[in-house]
């Protein structure tokens, strides 16, 4: 009974008397034992979290959190070798929010290695497996917190969001996933990839619980000077009005049926999203075709890549094992930290941080780094200009259902480029974006994604919740496993 | 010969509550590691929130400089491993500094210089290192502490003028009060950059640079040592290697490393600290709010109060005395009293009692009280200042002092003149010595008596007319 509940539902067994907080967290805490081995969501399970009863939105509410955010005294290794012992000595800004809210932490989850990834395999603890069907990929970088909730161990879990990195796995496992608008939530605390694109974000299984997270989570932050004025709404008490307007647009270049035909699985993908969007028009919403530039949403991935390596190589040059983390050898300070930096990272990561460290460099900064600026700046400038018109963008999250270990790379090829790597338009404009279940292929869930215009995190809420009544597939989890609790 | 051509970089930590990116405190402490924060550790997750008041420091100090400010606030990365920078980057400022193209007049020796500017930029003090021969000591209380650095252009040609340079922004960071500047404390250090050129040659010589240098002697030591050492490699037709050397006791400079090829330090912009606009309003503020420096007050002191060149001097070498000494003026007390008063009486107490101007317990009021009553001829000059020591030492508002031991000078003529009679009339011997003999001496005698006999409240003054026109009335009777 415990795994299908909202945040919203447990509230009200709490507040009827029909269930304890403790019984919460020990349900909780069971599944998550129980599902450790096959999936691999937590890095550390927490047998010990103090219970408080707290008459909360979240209070008694059990949750995971991503092992990128700082904890005190409790182990945070941003799933990488060069943090493994890492312990830190204050809280993210997110983690007090929650604790002084009485929410539960259940576990830290694994996540791709420092939150660079997508697939949920790159974890120093092993690989996250889809609760839908263990054979495919959750994707990333929020693996275990994805799995978590599609698991029904907690009924929402928090992650970050740099390209796509818990709206990707939200349509993979079936949930809801919100980046509310760039400064909505502090980031204090969370492990930086890359800080101009990152984004606290959170898992749930409706609409109406992210709301109530964000609410939790949401406000100005003295420690994140890019944090904003908070705007006052309660969004759990707005999510289920009317929107302001309902008029959206989809991009013709990103989901135009014709352009993968060949794919039997894309073509299902993009015929249950248009299936969907004519729904919604028969419920009073406006949707249109738009047109944009090829080159420049072809130069999404790279304008991507070039932004977040070069921000990563500079976030993350403080691991060194000189101040924390294992220390490396050798005879001099530059043999010590490349030791530390050759063993505690993976290859995956080093890469990247070549990548940032060339694009950085002063004779290729303007032509790769200050370019990738210009380019985002330009399709920023494109969106917010649809947005005059438009309440908001809808497009399928991902081409397709979440890929098997076992899969080719073809979705990493030029046709899939834009179908798979769109989802980060929302961080590089800082836009509220949200991933939605909407239909089941090949028995496994599909997402769409609605993204809406800057501070009017309220705005997509309630657009989302109305798309939300329509899918039928509202509050979906995997009720794999022989276990009730 | 050679023409020597030098630039500096001057770093200066400012003087404020908190560090410039943390909330942990900053200030200088033997003890290590004792005012570090997560921020200034560097630890996963940290944000930095930079500290308005060092902003403000940085951006006065530019001005004072006479540099051109930016019209926002925005800082940069500098990116680089070493182990006493704890986040592997630096935050500074290299698109935006705090100021830019600016200048110091100086005197050097008499004869006025100016220093250019080339920029003065806020960042981050790096933590501080000890080493030993197995291992070395990481100390985070420097880490993240505000700092200026202050770039010149190479216009500096000798060491008298770099060292005197250094000495006049000592004093302008210490007349705005942004940084007490203890060279002791690493709070001011500089690198000093130096070449060599041919005598009527534009072709630059090869540089060769020396880092962290404190003390202001050690500078003058390295630059002097540095052109004789050039100078004669170069007059052996030998090339000098471009280079960082170190200053060591013994007043030489000794080779570090070669320079290769610049460091690459791959700097953008710092993308957690939102730009902040500088606007006309603010600046025009803060620019009301800029002290008169040291230079400015000495050639004001001369020209418009008529002091001497030495007076000026001492009176506006420090701020602390250069503001005590315009507040008693601004209660309209005389400048020439005052100016005896404070470089005699005060500062020699000052001296003596080894304490500051802040700590002596006269204010400047009290002083001008002082002042007045001398001026007024209440009080002789010398009453005036035993009266000050003595208020100084029971920590009693001088001019209480006067009135209470009812010290107030007798002025009245006809009185003075009873008593000055009186007194002739009982040193006959004296009077005739004047009479007789135009001893003129005896007039101080006279002086003294009448001081001795009124117990010092003779005006002096007055009574000098008295005694001089009662010895020339007794001696036109005699006649």
């Amino acid at each position: 009974m415990y795994r299908e509940k909202t945040i919203k539902e447990l509230k009200e067994d709490l507040k009827e008397g029909k269930i304890t907080a403790d019984d919460l967290y020990g349900k909780s805490l069971r599944l998550a034992h129980y599902f450790q081995d096959d999936y691999n969501s937590f890095v550390t399970i927490l047998d010990d979290t103090k219970v408080k009863e707290r008459e909360t939105l979240i209070g008694g509410i059990p949750y995971a959190l991503k092992d990128n955010f700082s904890t005190t005294g409790i182990l945070t290794t941003g799933s990488s070798n060069i943090l493994k012992d890492y312990v830190p000595v204050y809280d993210a800004t997110v983690y007090k929010k929650l604790k002084r809210a009485g929410a539960t932490l259940v576990g830290k989850t694994v996540l791709d290695e420092l939150a660079m990834g997508g697939t949920g395999t790159t974890g120093a603890t092993g690989i996250v497996k889809n609760p839908w069907d263990k054979e495919r990929m959750i994707g990333g970088s929020s693996a275990g917190s994805a799995a978590a909730v599609a698991l029904g161990i907690v009924p929402f879990s928090i992650g970050s969001d740099t390209g796509d990195s818990v709206r990707k796995p939200a349509a993979f496992g079936g949930l809801v996933g919100f980046k509310p608008t760039y400064g909505r939530i502090s980031r204090y605390g969370m492990f930086a990839f890359a800080s101009s694109l990152d984004h606290v974000a959170m898992f749930t299984k409706t609409v109406e619980d992210a709301a109530i997270v964000t609410d939790i989570l949401k406000g100005q932050d003295p420690l994140d000077m890019t944090t904003l004025k908070d705007d006052g709404k309660k969004y759990s008490e707005l999510v289920t009005e009317e929107p302001k307007g309902k008029k959206l647009f989809y991009i013709k270049e990103i989901c135009d049926k014709e352009l993968y035909k060949d794919s039997k699985e894309v073509t299902e993908v993009l015929t249950k999203f248009h299936e969907l969007l004519d729904k919604c028009r028969q419920e009073g919403f406006t949707i249109e075709e738009v047109s944009i530039d090829k080159d420049l949403l072809n130069a999404i991935y790279p304008t991507y890549m070039c932004i977040s390596c070069a921000e990563a190589t500079s976030n993350n040059a403080n691991l060194t094992g000189i101040q924390f983390g294992p220390r490396g050898e050798g005879d001099s300070i530059e043999e010590i930290i490349f030791d530390a930096r050759t063993k505690g990272f993976s290859e995956l990561i080093k890469r990247r941080f070549v990548l940032g460290s060339f694009i950085l460099q002063k004779e290729n900064q303007d032509k790769l780094f200050l370019n990738a600026q210009r380019v985002r700046r330009l399709l920023v400038e494109k969106i917010t200009e649809l947005f005059k018109e438009y309440d908001g963008m809808i497009l399928p999250a991902s081409g397709g259902i979440a890929p098997k270990f076992t899969d080719s790379s073809e979705k990493l090829s030029d046709r899939y480029l834009l179908l798979e790597n769109h989802l980060a338009i929302g961080n590089f404009g800082g836009f509220p974006s949200i991933t939605i279940p909407y239909g089941m292929v090949e028995d496994m869930p599909i997402g769409l994604n609605i993204t809406g215009r800057i501070k009017e995190d309220d705005e997509v809420l309630k657009l989302a919740y109305q798309v939300e009544k329509l899918t039928g597939y509202k509050g979906i989890y995997s009720k794999v496993g022989d276990i009730d609790v | 010969m050679f023409k020597v051509v030098i630039g500096l970089e001057v770093h200066c930590e400012l003087d404020t509550k908190s560090k410039n990116f943390s909330a942990s405190p900053n200030k200088f402490s033997m003890i290590p590691n004792e005012s570090v924060s997560a921020v200034d550790l560097g630890l996963p997750g940290i944000l930095p929130v930079p500290n308005k008041e060092a902003v403000r420091k940085a951006l006065l100090t530019a001005m004072a400089l006479h540099c051109k400010n930016p019209d926002e606030v925005i800082f940069d990365r500098k990116n680089y491993f070493y182990p006493d920078l704890p986040k592997g980057y630096q935050i500074t400022q290299v698109t935006k500094p705090m100021g830019k193209d600016g200048y110091l007049d100086i005197l050097v020796k008499g004869t006025p210089k100016r220093v250019y500017i080339h920029q003065l930029h806020l960042e981050e003090d790096t933590a501080s290192l000890e080493h030993d021969t197995k291992f070395s000591l990481i100390d985070y209380n420097r880490s993240g502490v505000p700092l200026i650095e202050i770039v010149t252009e190479p216009c500096i040609e000798s060491a008298d003028e770099a060292v005197t340079f250094l000495e006049d922004l000592k004093d302008v960071f210490l007349f705005l009060g942004v940084s007490e500047a203890k060279s002791n404390y690493g709070q001011m250090r500089c690198d000093v950059n130096i070449s060599l050129m041919e005598e009527g040659s534009d072709k630059l010589g090869t540089k060769v640079e020396m880092k962290n240098i404190n003390a202001f002697t050690s500078v003058r030591d390295a630059i002097e040592y540095e052109i004789k050492r050039q100078s004669e490699i170069l007059l052996k037709g030998e090339k000098v290697i471009q280079e960082t050397r170190r200053i060591a006791e013994d007043g030489k400079t000794y080779s570090m490393r070669e320079k290769v090829d610049a460091v690459d330090y791959k700097y953008f912009l710092e993308p957690n600290i939102p730009s902040t606009p500088l606007s006309d309003e603010y600046l025009y503020e803060l620019r009301s709010t800029l002290p008169e420096l040291k230079t400015d007050r000495f050639l004001r002191y001369m020209k418009e109060y008529s002091l001497s060149e030495y007076d000026a001097k001492v009176l506006s070498k420090e701020r602390p005395t250069a503001d005590y000494f315009e507040e008693v003026l601004s209660y309209g007390s005389d400048v020439e009293l005052t100016v005896n008063f404070l470089t005699s009486a005060i500062l020699s107490t000052l001296n003596k009692l080894e304490i500051t101007l802040d700590e002596l317990f006269i204010t400047p009021k009290m002083l001008s009280g002082v002042v007045d009553h001398v001026h007024e001829g209440k009080i002789s000059l010398d009453h005036g200042k035993k009266i000050l020591y003595q208020a100084i030492e029971q920590k009693i508002d001088p001019v209480e002092l006067i009135k209470k031991e009812n010290l107030q000078q007798i002025s009245d003529e006809d009185t003075l003149l009873e008593l000055i009679t009186s007194i002739m009339d009982e040193n006959k011997e004296q009077v005739r010595q004047y009479i007789e003999e135009d001893n003129e001496h005896v007039i101080n005698f006279f002086i003294g008596q009448a001081m001795k006999k009124s117990n010092r409240q003779a005006n002096p003054n007055i009574s000098l007319e008295l005694i001089k026109k009662e010895l020339e009335r007794r001696k036109e009777y005699d006649k």
